[in-house]
């Protein structure tokens, strides 16, 4: 029988001026990080509802991160100082509810950091995997 | 008991009728026991004289009721605001939910309403009415005959930590009006953030497993007045149980609490409505003490057209994970 390292699932939501453009980077530069990310685009990390989030884990995410431009950069002026608002009262939420606070992140990627983008990826992955399966905000029905 | 009595409610909103000023008033109905009293909508004197009830068991929010019921007056609706509804009151004009013009509010003071869950826990089971008399509550009960239990006990959960009692809004006042309250409603909020990421946990599993998803806290809620509600789209995804794991109830109420986060002002209604006794408020009232200690003390509904914390921003707010790690240092 063949033992596969575990690998967790995690979204990353990415801004499409900053955070995506910054994959991009991290691409063209030949930078590693993990395969198990699944980027999803967004017009801007404001777009993203408190539901999307608990969607992904609903779906099987371990780990959910966001990234925006950085406040002050948005592309729409003012869309990621509402997103770190909420996310600030969101990510308190979960926690208060008892979910680990290491499954959720927001990071500020601009369009010129791949290098930051990657180390970020590779760094939040390692920390989800050390918290193993989400299972405190999982959905069976919606398990393989 | 109450300071203001039935009879002056009743004979204010006579009057009222009478002058032509409103023909709508919104009220409270006896029910089959002293202590369901539900709310109805009164348009004669005689119905009024009738059905008009008015007690320890009135604790129904009128406010959200003028959303339809504003609509369908010609001249005015009357509604009876205690401190606590006229902070839900401004908070629905400050969103443009119904016209002021087109109420007649009278504020009446509030002494604390009572909570039959409690009383049911304290004396019997088989209630069958309920005298009250200043500090003490009289129960009859089916099987045990009377029982006294002490009225501070009795209190709803809401009135122990009563925030204030000074209306905020009102077009007449009757009897006198009271002070806005320093109350410990945080208290228990904080005891549930010194707990550990499992106990809090399994202390939510505990309250939320309850949950029947019969949405009377979405219904009830006077800042919960979408048309059109995300919980009643079938793909939702959080529009029944599952038998195996509480997903739902998490999502659920999650998006509930969050969905009137900044907007909601604290009244407390979704925990009397809720069959199942889950301590809702306490989600409602963790991103009330959150928003107060990130971004600064707010209360809905205060003012009219004051802004939520959450259509507003700071260029220097708390990084998210800043937020987190601050909830956690409280433990």
């Amino acid at each position: 029988m063949q033992v596969t390292e575990y690998k967790p699932k995690i979204v990353a939501f990415c801004c499409n001026w900053c955070s995506y453009a910054g994959a991009d980077l991290a691409g063209n530069n030949r930078l590693n990080y993990p395969d198990n990310i699944k980027i999803i685009r967004v017009p801007c990390s404001c777009r993203v509802n408190p539901m999307f989030i608990l969607r992904a884990f609903q779906r099987g995410a371990d780990g959910v991160i966001l990234c925006g431009c950085h406040p002050g950069d948005c592309h729409y002026t003012s869309g990621n100082y509402y997103t770190r608002r909420r996310m600030a009262l969101l990510f308190s939420m979960l926690s208060y509810l008892g979910i680990e606070k290491e499954r959720t992140r927001v990071e500020w990627v601009s369009a010129a950091e791949g290098a930051k983008f990657a180390a970020t990826m590779n760094e939040f992955s390692a920390q989800v995997a050390a918290l193993g399966e989400n299972k405190r905000l999982e959905d069976l029905r919606c398990k393989p | 008991m109450q300071t203001v009595t039935r009879d002056m409610l009743v004979s204010r909103a006579k009057a009222l009728l009478a002058d032509g000023t409103v023909d709508r008033v919104l009220g409270w109905k006896a029910g089959e026991f002293t202590y369901d009293v539900t709310p109805g909508v009164f348009t004669d004197a005689d119905a009024m004289e009738k059905e008009f009830v008015y007690g320890d068991f009135c604790g129904a929010n009128f406010s959200k009721y003028l959303l339809t019921e504003a609509r369908k007056t010609e001249k005015k609706v009357l509604v009876f605001l205690k401190p606590c509804d006229t902070y839900s009151f401004n908070q629905l004009l400050t969103e443009h939910r119904f016209d002021r013009e087109k109420v007649y509010a009278i504020g009446i003071p509030c002494d604390g309403m009572l909570d039959i869950h409690k009383i049911r826990t304290l004396s019997a089971e088989g209630v069958t009415g309920i005298d009250t008399d200043g500090e003490s509550v009289t129960v009859h009960t089916l099987y045990d005959g009377d029982k006294t239990v002490a009225r501070a006990d009795a209190l709803a959960e809401r009135c122990v930590n009563c925030k204030s009692k000074k209306h905020v809004a009102y077009d007449e006042l009757l009897g006198e009006d009271g002070e806005i309250i320093d109350s410990a409603r945080f208290d228990e909020v904080a005891a549930i953030e010194k707990m550990t990421p499992d106990e809090r946990f399994a202390f939510w599993q505990d309250a939320l497993s309850r949950c029947i998803r019969c949405n009377a806290c979405r219904d009830v809620c006077p800042a919960c007045t979408c048309e059109k509600c995300v919980f009643d789209n079938p793909n939702s995804g959080v529009e029944n149980k599952s038998p195996a794991n509480s997903f739902e109830e998490q999502m659920f109420h999650i998006i509930r609490a969050f969905h009137v986060a900044g907007r909601c002002t604290d009244c407390g209604e979704c925990s009397r409505v809720c069959p199942q006794h889950i301590p809702l408020h306490l989600l409602n009232r963790k991103f009330i003490k959150d928003i107060d200690e990130f971004y600064g003390e707010y209360q809905a509904g205060e003012k009219v057209g004051s802004r939520a914390p959450l259509v507003d921003f700071m260029t220097g707010d708390l990084e998210p994970s800043e937020a987190v790690k601050r909830g956690e240092t409280n433990a």
